[in-house]
């Protein structure tokens, strides 16, 4: 934006070196984002560093509390600054979320399909980049990365596939004795707060924020702490693939502070806990208790992603509503 | 109506008019002699810096009111609201649900204040009233062929009594804006004078529908033009028009009912509605009462808010202050 692109311009490789070299604070002056890997250009171009923001209601805005904190890869080397959101920016977002669920919800199967398909569609186009991020974040070789950029667009087309097919799996025609036509049919939860996996940067995060919104739910997501970066791109494509502002809000910053509020927050409706710190998630269960929310335990250890997931995550998210209907005979 | 009441309420027009200028300053009494006089008032009023008051109305909006005081701001605002339904599909049941989140607005939380009043069609203020007889909780009620204003004086005045005799405690009408903007202010005054009589015991809240004003100046010569004819409260707006009630215009009212009182040593009152829906805005307001009026005005008597889904914010904030987590549109009644 403005204060990073032109004020900061002339300075920016000095700028670089010290946030290298000294671990420079980032603080308030909202240059929040130099890419490590957006050096000077060998034809003499200034590099154009990405300033990693939060994805609220379709924007890209930076928190509102004006903080940063600083992104290393895994060998401690700086990154990129990225926002640190507040309470207030997870307040903000649950309100987006909320803003987007009746017409989210109100979709046709098909038509949610065809937006997760789009979003495969679009990570597809920007494979290269996803693969250079995730293999600076996880500090993994180039081809493992090339691997779980690979899974997570697979893992959107499946999605996107259970979409239409779900209610039909989950749903039913009761057989009652009465003259009643009773059916059952699974609706989404609602809100949901989604902490995402903190180990993998962008194939646990699909894994978790596809199956929420595929049945029509809405998320708030408070992506991994030490590696945001890729969660940010993504929030790039999913503003580009008819997915209506809101239906996903990505934060970025500590999940400790942000993960109280949305699990006491009266109008979220269910939570993942996946990537919840160890030492958190009780509590975070009981403050989620007072408002009666539907909540999915961590799992002991991060699971293995690339695995073929089931449907158990989509179920997870939905409430089934049973009608009785005369027949009228 | 037959001619006999038509006389009859030219005569109490004279005598409410007589009655008004016997107690003004001489300045004031003079500016209503005739129209000659209240056209030379009104337009020797002096001009509105318009940049000056936009700023002005934009600094103090930046005020931060956090922690107890902003729960006395959501209370005293609750306290001021006057909950509004003006819509063609208006019931009696709707009107009757209203009336009861009007006397406990947050049943989980009895504590919490009632609302200053209720405001509704003439038709329905026989629902109101029996809904919240004894509960303190006013009846308003608009009148004058509102929204627009666009009738014979007859039909209005005969709107009013409606009103007044179902048992309306507030009348908000409407002025002529066509008569204001073509400069016929005499035929305005005239009008609020004899709605004032038709009143009786009534307050009365002059609506100047400021969307349609196109000018500050024209606010300003509308409000005072209210305060001349004997108005309880100026009122911003009917809620029908784009925009309704902002900020500056509510600046220069409170501005009008400041100077009122400081010449006449009455006060009278401000009620901005239309298109408040957040608490922040209601706390925005509240500090622009405080500033430009004074402490005063921070008191239902002398300020509303006219709003419909502002008190369920209101509440949702309210709760979020004293629970310490945020709540949502889940906990409150939908109307």
């Amino acid at each position: 934006m403005g204060r990073n692109g032109n004020s900061g311009r002339n300075d920016e490789n000095a700028k670089q070196g010290k946030n290298v070299r000294d671990g420079e604070r980032g603080g308030h002056t909202g240059h929040a984002g130099h890419t490590g890997h957006a050096a000077p250009a060998a034809d003499g171009r200034l590099p154009v560093a990405k300033t990693y923001k939060l994805y609220v209601g379709g924007a890209f805005p930076r928190s509102e509390s004006g903080r940063v904190y600083q992104v290393t890869d895994t060998k401690g080397r700086f990154l990129a600054n990225a926002a640190q959101a507040s309470r207030k920016d997870a307040r903000d977002a649950v309100v987006a979320a909320r803003k987007a669920f009746p017409k989210w919800s109100g979709a046709t199967a098909y038509n949610r399909g065809q937006v997760l398909y789009r979003v495969a569609e679009m990570l597809e186009g920007r494979r290269e980049q996803f693969v250079a991020e995730v293999a600076a974040a996880e500090g993994v070789s180039t081809k493992r990365a090339q691997a779980d950029v690979d899974a997570a667009i697979d893992r959107w087309v499946w999605y996107a596939g259970w979409t239409d097919k779900v209610s039909t799996v989950l749903g039913a025609a009761n057989p009652v004795a009465g003259p009643y036509f009773c059916f059952s049919v699974p609706e989404p939860t609602g809100v949901v707060g989604v902490l995402a996996p903190r180990a993998s940067s962008l194939l646990g995060l699909v894994s978790v924020v596809a199956p929420v919104i595929a049945t029509g739910n809405t998320c708030v997501v408070v992506a991994s702490e030490e590696r945001p970066l890729p969660a940010v791109t993504l929030g790039e494509v999913l503003a580009t693939s008819d997915l209506p502002g809101g239906v996903v809000n990505l934060l970025t910053g500590r999940a400790a502070e942000l993960a109280p509020w949305l699990a006491a927050h009266g109008d979220v409706n269910a939570l993942d806990l996946c990537g919840a710190p160890e030492g958190l998630r009780a509590d975070l269960e009981r403050a989620a208790a007072d408002t009666v929310k539907r909540v999915v335990r961590a799992p002991a250890a991060e699971p293995d992603w690339t695995r073929q997931p089931d449907i158990g995550r989509l179920r997870a998210f939905l409430e089934t509503k049973t009608v009785w209907h005369p027949t009228g005979v | 109506m037959g001619v006999p009441s038509t006389t009859a309420s030219a005569v109490s027009t004279a005598s409410a008019a007589g009655a008004v200028s016997a107690q003004l300053p001489a300045h004031l009494a003079d500016a209503i002699r005739d129209d000659a006089a209240l056209r030379r008032f009104l337009h020797g009023l002096p001009g509105v810096d318009q940049v000056g008051l936009e700023q002005r109305a934009a600094g103090l909006a930046t005020r931060s009111v956090k922690k107890a005081a902003k729960l006395w701001a959501i209370d005293t605002a609750i306290r001021m609201v006057d909950l509004t339904t003006l819509e063609g599909a208006d019931t009696p049941g709707k009107v009757r649900s209203l009336c009861a989140k009007a006397r406990r607005p947050d049943p989980e939380r009895p504590e919490a204040p009632g609302v200053a009043a209720v405001c509704v069609y003439p038709d329905l203020v026989e629902v109101a009233v029996a809904e919240l007889a004894g509960t303190g909780v006013g009846v308003a009620s608009v009148a004058t062929a509102f929204p627009s204003g666009r009738s014979s004086r007859q039909v209005k005045l005969a709107d009013t009594r409606l009103a007044v005799e179902a048992g309306a405690t507030e009348v908000d009408m409407v002025i002529d804006r066509g008569a204001f903007l073509s400069g016929r202010y005499g035929e305005v005054f005239e009008e609020i004078v004899a709605v004032r009589a038709a009143c009786g015991d009534a307050h009365l809240k002059v609506i100047l529908e400021t969307g349609e004003l196109a000018t500050y100046d024209n606010v300003r010569r509308a409000s005072w033009l209210a305060l001349l004819a004997g108005a309880d409260f100026v009122k911003t707006s009917t809620g029908k028009v784009s925009p309704a009630a902002t900020l500056p215009v509510t600046h220069l009212m409170l501005g009008a009912v400041r100077d009122w009182h400081a010449q006449t040593g009455e006060a009278r009152g401000v009620k901005p509605a239309g298109g408040i829906r957040t608490t922040k805005d209601a706390v925005r307001y509240l500090v622009a009462v405080h500033e430009v009026a004074g402490p005063r005005w921070l008191d239902p008597h002398l300020f509303r808010f006219g709003a419909s889904s502002l008190l369920n914010d209101l509440l949702m904030q309210r709760r979020t202050q004293l629970e310490g987590r945020y709540s949502g549109p889940d906990y409150v009644t939908v109307d």
